[in-house]
């Protein structure tokens, strides 16, 4: 028998690697977790709500425009904005970007898939379900009315609000978790999943920018997410954080919705400025000029972005001394900013541009986005943002960058990127006559904007008197709103359209990003994996592209028919692993229905079928991270090509799984440090705090820390124990720290339980009942860990050798003993130092 | 500032047609890396420099850091959804209660402390000063000066509720004698109390005093505006519709049919007499 000749053993793989990563059909697609499936049925989806968006847009301005109309009600007019805002924050304009991310950055950094596909799948379900249930409600007369950002105390009042407050709060969440997901996936993703060779200062800038707006996500969604506690324990239980008549503050809600409300601004800039980074380098036929410029301001724009957020709170009353403060950092931030667009300019200028439609695109948002900026300069400043403050300026400020800075290099992606996506081209004539309309009737939508918030008009009316003088501003706009609505739609007919014939050829922009190598009719995304050794390997490694198509990269086969990626170390991508992740599965749709039950259960007050939903959700979950977690493979090692081999299991820092807890448990940190300083949010404005009510008492919490600390070391303990050959001693010590985890929960609770500690009564009570709860619940999830480990330890899926889930348990238990010292610190300590 | 971001705006939009034509010198490496360090650092941190120096030279006399000497005259304007109520505090120590309509003296600082007791509301009437919020739980304190007679208009600056749109003021500035004259009746009862006394009876046999007050009569209820004297204001329902007696008889048939979300039951019940009876002593008192 001969060997196999080249041509053949090459056909075997791919046919091996089609199969493998072959798209479920039928109606089983929907249990597809691909990259490329998922990122298209989440951009789409968000696209589509951007649609719906645009028509509540639409029908704002068929409402204003002529004064005094009376086309809709006080009351839809209301929930209309209130949904437009809404849903292109929360369900277009930060799901676009993840589902960009999840679509582009595998190919980009050399990598097959994201490091978990079924988190992404859930991701995207979660965002399906809430999305559809926070816009479905306006056809029942049910949205929220009390504005995208939720003052109370106009939206704690029940009569006025009814369920929309609450849709809004619990649908949200429910997204919120999808996009923290994402972020997840996409720092765990940059991290470790590029191309061997690819170190930290060749990535592609898109790449860096994600790895910084994920990061973001991570510090600004949390206190959100805890504001959204505080404010539904407030509407459910009458728990009352923002009720100044029992101590509360309406301010708190403020702070916690703009530390996260400003930084979202960047969230959702950075990405569209990651789209330009990689468009403009290509049709300027060079590298970009200053790629260390352009990461530090990206950097720097993330860190100053988290110090903006009063200037939202500006016309609050606060000392002025703090409005210097973030004034003066609200200028700054315009300086990395400035640098960004200087960048684009200079690589352009050092290069010889190609004109095209994405480079129009690019350049027309660079444009309008450069007037929001510099409206934004104005309104940092106080003095003039006493005056402008809640105007139709700040509307026409806010849409300007956002536009600019978001929806229109989106299109620009989108024309760059389709050729990947679909194998067709878009028309460059189609796409020119989107361009122009869309850019004239934006301008003539907003920019009049600027003279009626200057001549007084206030934002949220529903109607304007006549004699105001505002009819004609008004109709300008609306024509205009009109005239870029219909650019949208030639986008949206252009990439709707049938194209057969107009085949895009292999990278047909001439790129150099690794992203162009992949093949739009293949699913396995990269042939076999490259070794990068530029920032533009296409570009600067010639025959990189035919290599790697040829198998002779890393991974070219699927000899044991399971999907495969490569992981690599986080700084200089030295490979270390080669990671099994999971194929269709189910059980992200079953996860993301399930605890979308809860939530949706839980905004109809349907407290039994919140309980059913409740005990249904951890049963997908649990089956998913037992059979799909931390497997123990049938070999310890394989070779990847090139001579080299790997291990296909590993524990701690190297593993994805490690990173993603230690990510994950870093934003819930913060959303604990947003409850921690909402105890001394109050304590700052009543230095009197507890305001003559009982509180714990420092016995029962000192108590809980001694026996959450014991669980911790017994936690550790077992850890080491069973990395020394003793598995059964590391099971005692589970078993015993998981008895130390209940007795520290039940002594956490007993504290204010013992003290009578009433929370409705007044707000001290209920914000050491809302941090006791956070850490008790936590240790409540520790406790199902130890007791996991143990049952793996018996089922044989956790050995010596084989450790993942210990080691992420410990981890765990590492922020787990920090929570517990703050929380039991804050509410049994503190008051004694009063 | 608009002048100097037009030319910035125009200077960035030429760079990038530039840029973008086809036949042109390549710039080196070197100068596209001066560029982004002159034009992209160095330029924005001067100018925002200067005018951030600008702003913070200017906020202490727009907003004074500490508290000033004891003002003549203190107003508390309380936000309500959806309408204003003022109080006026002499340095004498005469309380005038009003509602809707404030007036101040030419030319004296006036202190106003805002409040609200219900959803937060913003203070705002343009041409006096910028917007300050009304938030339950604290009291904002805002100085104002009127430089000249007039009147201006303003409104409630944030989203307060379904009528947040018809929430809006009028100031009305005059010479500090005819102010004074002004406040002096403004407390006393209006004369206008005695007319229409089938109105007033009607007013009173209603209940409406259960919520607004009207001085020289039974009705002292705090719930609602200040009505003694409505007939000398220039418009009905926080500057809704401009005042006249068919103007008060519709507000009374139905509030919410005026303002959306109104918290004032509709009186569509009466007999149309009686409401116009009502409103005729209503604009009768000046």
């Amino acid at each position: 028998m001969t060997a196999p000749s080249d041509a053949e053993r090459r056909a075997a793989e791919e046919k091996r690697l089609r199969t493998v990563w072959a798209t479920p059909k039928g109606w089983r697609y929907l249990s597809a977790v691909n990259n490329t499936e998922v990122g298209v049925w989440y951009g789409g989806t968000a696209f589509v709500f951007m649609l719906f968006a645009g028509c509540l847009a639409l029908l704002v301005r068929a409402q204003l425009a002529v004064p005094e109309n009376d086309l809709v009600s006080a009351d839809l007019y209301n929930q209309t904005f209130t949904l437009h805002g809404t849903v292109m924050m929360f369900l277009f304009a930060v799901p676009i970007f993840e589902a960009v991310a999840i679509y582009l950055l595998p190919a980009m950094l050399g990598a097959r898939e994201m490091p978990f596909p079924r988190l992404g799948a859930f991701g995207f379900w979660s965002f399906f379900l809430g999305g559809i249930f926070v816009c479905g409600s306006i056809f029942f007369g049910a949205a929220p009315s009390a504005g995208w950002f939720m003052y109370p105390p106009l939206a704690t009042d029940e009569e006025f609000t009814g369920i929309g407050a609450d849709i809004w709060l619990l649908g949200l969440s429910f997204i919120e978790v999808a996009s923290i997901a994402a972020a997840v996936e996409i720092i765990v993703g940059v991290m470790k999943c590029r191309a061997p060779g690819m170190r930290i200062n060749l990535m592609p800038l898109f790449a860096w920018y994600l790895l910084i707006v994920a990061g973001m996500i991570l510090f600004a969604f949390p206190p959100l997410i805890a504001g959204d506690l505080l404010f539904e324990m407030q509407r459910m239980f009458d728990w009352p954080f923002f009720d100044a008549e029992r101590g509360g503050d309406p301010l708190l809600w403020q702070h916690l919705f703009w530390i996260f409300g400003h930084p979202e601004v960047y969230i959702i800039f950075l990405p569209s400025i990651a789209i330009l980074a990689m468009i403009v380098p290509t049709f300027s036929g060079r590298p970009i000029v200053g790629y260390s410029w352009i990461v530090l301001a990206a950097v720097g724009t993330g860190f100053l972005s988290f110090g903006l957020w009063v200037h939202h709170m500006f016309a609050t009353g606060l000392p002025q001394i703090s409005l210097a403060f973030f004034s003066a950092a609200s200028e700054a931030v315009a300086i990395p900013t400035g640098v960004q667009i200087f960048v684009f300019l200079a690589t352009m200028l050092a290069g010889r541009v190609t004109r095209s439609t994405p480079m129009l695109f690019g350049t027309g948002g660079v444009a309008i986005f450069v007037i929001g900026g510099l409206t934004g300069v104005m309104v940092a400043l106080a003095p003039f943002d006493w005056q402008a403050h809640d105007t139709y300026f700040v509307v026409a400020h806010l849409h300007y960058v956002l536009a600019g800075g978001m929806l229109f290099p989106v299109v620009a992606g989108i024309y760059y990127w389709w050729p990947l996506v679909s194998g067709r081209m878009l028309s460059d004539r189609v796409g020119r006559i989107a361009f122009w309309t869309m850019f004239a009737g934006f301008n003539l939508a907003f920019f009049p904007m600027h003279l009626a918030g200057l001549w007084g008009m206030p934002r949220r009316v529903f109607v304007y008197p006549a004699e105001a003088g505002l009819g004609l501003v008004n109709l300008l706009s609306s024509i205009g709103a009109a005239i870029f609505a219909a650019g949208v739609l030639v986008v949206v007919f252009d990439v709707l359209r049938p194209k057969r014939g107009a085949v895009a050829p292999d990278n047909p922009w001439n790129a150099g990003t690794l992203e162009w190598a992949a093949q739009a009719d293949e699913t396995w995304g990269l042939r076999s994996i490259p070794r990068i050794e530029s920032r533009y390997p296409v570009w600067e490694q010639p025959d990189l592209v035919a290599e790697l198509r040829a198998g002779n990269g890393y991974l070219p086969d699927a000899e044991e028919g399971r999907r495969e990626a490569l992981i690599t170390s986080v700084l200089d991508a030295a490979p270390e692993q080669v990671l099994r992740v999971a194929g269709p599965s189910w059980l992200p749709l079953a996860s993301a229905i399930t605890l979308g039950g809860v939530f949706i259960a839980l905004t109809f007050h349907w407290w039994l079928t919140t309980l059913v939903f409740a005990v249904l959700f951890p049963i997908p979950l649990l089956t998913w991270i037992w059979t799909g977690t931390a497997e123990i493979p049938e070999k310890p090692a394989k070779p990847i090509g090139r001579g080299e081999t790997l291990p296909l299991y590993v524990s701690g820092q190297s593993a994805v799984g490690w990173w993603g807890m230690f990510i994950t448990m870093t934003g819930d940190a913060t959303a604990f440090a947003s409850l921690v300083f909402g105890y001394f949010f109050y304590w700052t404005i009543t230095p009197d705090l507890a305001a003559g009510h009982e509180g714990p008492g420092p016995l029962w919490p000192m108590l809980a820390t001694a026996l959450v600390l014991l669980a911790w070391a017994a936690t550790v303990a077992a850890r080491s124990w069973n990395r020394g050959g003793a598995p059964g001693l590391a099971r005692l010590a589970l078993i015993a720290g998981a008895a130390f985890s209940l007795c520290g929960a039940a002594a956490g609770l007993a504290g204010p339980w013992a003290a009578g500690l009433d929370p409705t009564a007044h707000v001290y009570p209920a914000t050491v009942w809302v941090i006791v709860i956070w850490t008790v619940a936590h240790v409540a999830v520790g406790l199902v860990m130890q007791i996991y480990c143990v049952a793996r330890g018996v089922a044989g899926r956790l050995t010596p050798a084989h450790d993942a889930d210990l080691r992420n348990t410990t981890l765990y238990f590492h922020f787990l003993a920090a929570t517990a010292i703050v929380a039991f610190a804050v509410v049994g300590l503190f008051p004694l130092a009063l | 500032m608009v002048i100097a971001g037009a030319f910035i705006w125009l200077g960035v939009l030429l760079a990038y047609l530039h840029a973008r034509r086809p036949r042109r010198a390549r710039w080196s490496d070197q100068a596209a890396g001066r560029l982004i360090l002159w034009a992209g650092a160095v330029f924005p941190t001067t100018v925002l420099g200067a005018l951030l120096t600008y702003a913070l030279w200017l906020m202490p006399g727009l907003r004074p850091w500490a508290e000033a000497e004891p003002p003549g005259l203190v107003v508390e304007v309380t936000g309500h959804q959806f309408w204003w109520e003022i109080t006026y505090r002499t340095a004498d120590g005469a309380i005038v209660a009003s509602a809707n309509e404030l007036r101040l003296p030419v030319g004296t600082p006036v202190e106003l402390r805002l409040a609200s007791p219900d959803v937060i509301h913003s203070f705002w009437i343009p041409p006096l000063a910028g917007k300050m919020d009304m938030i339950p739980g604290r009291v904002n304190r805002l100085t104002v000066t009127a430089e000249r007679a007039g009147v201006f208009e303003g409104a409630c600056a944030e989203y307060c509720g379904t009528s947040h749109a018809l929430m809006r003021l009028v100031a009305v500035a005059e010479e500090p004698e005819a102010f004074r004259a002004w406040l002096a009746a403004e407390a006393a009862p209006s004369p206008g109390v005695a007319a229409h006394p089938e109105g007033r009876d009607a007013f009173v046999a209603e209940g409406c005093g259960a919520c607004h007050t009207v001085r020289g009569t039974e009705a002292d209820g705090r719930v609602g505006p200040d009505l003694s004297h409505l007939g000398a204001r220039r418009s009905l329902g926080a500057d809704t519709l401009p005042l006249s007696e068919a103007a008060i008889a519709r507000f009374i048939a139905d509030p919410a049919a005026v303002k959306p979300g109104a918290l004032m039951p509709a009186y569509d019940m009466l007999p149309d007499t009686r409401r116009a009876a009502i409103a005729a002593w209503l604009g009768g008192l000046r």
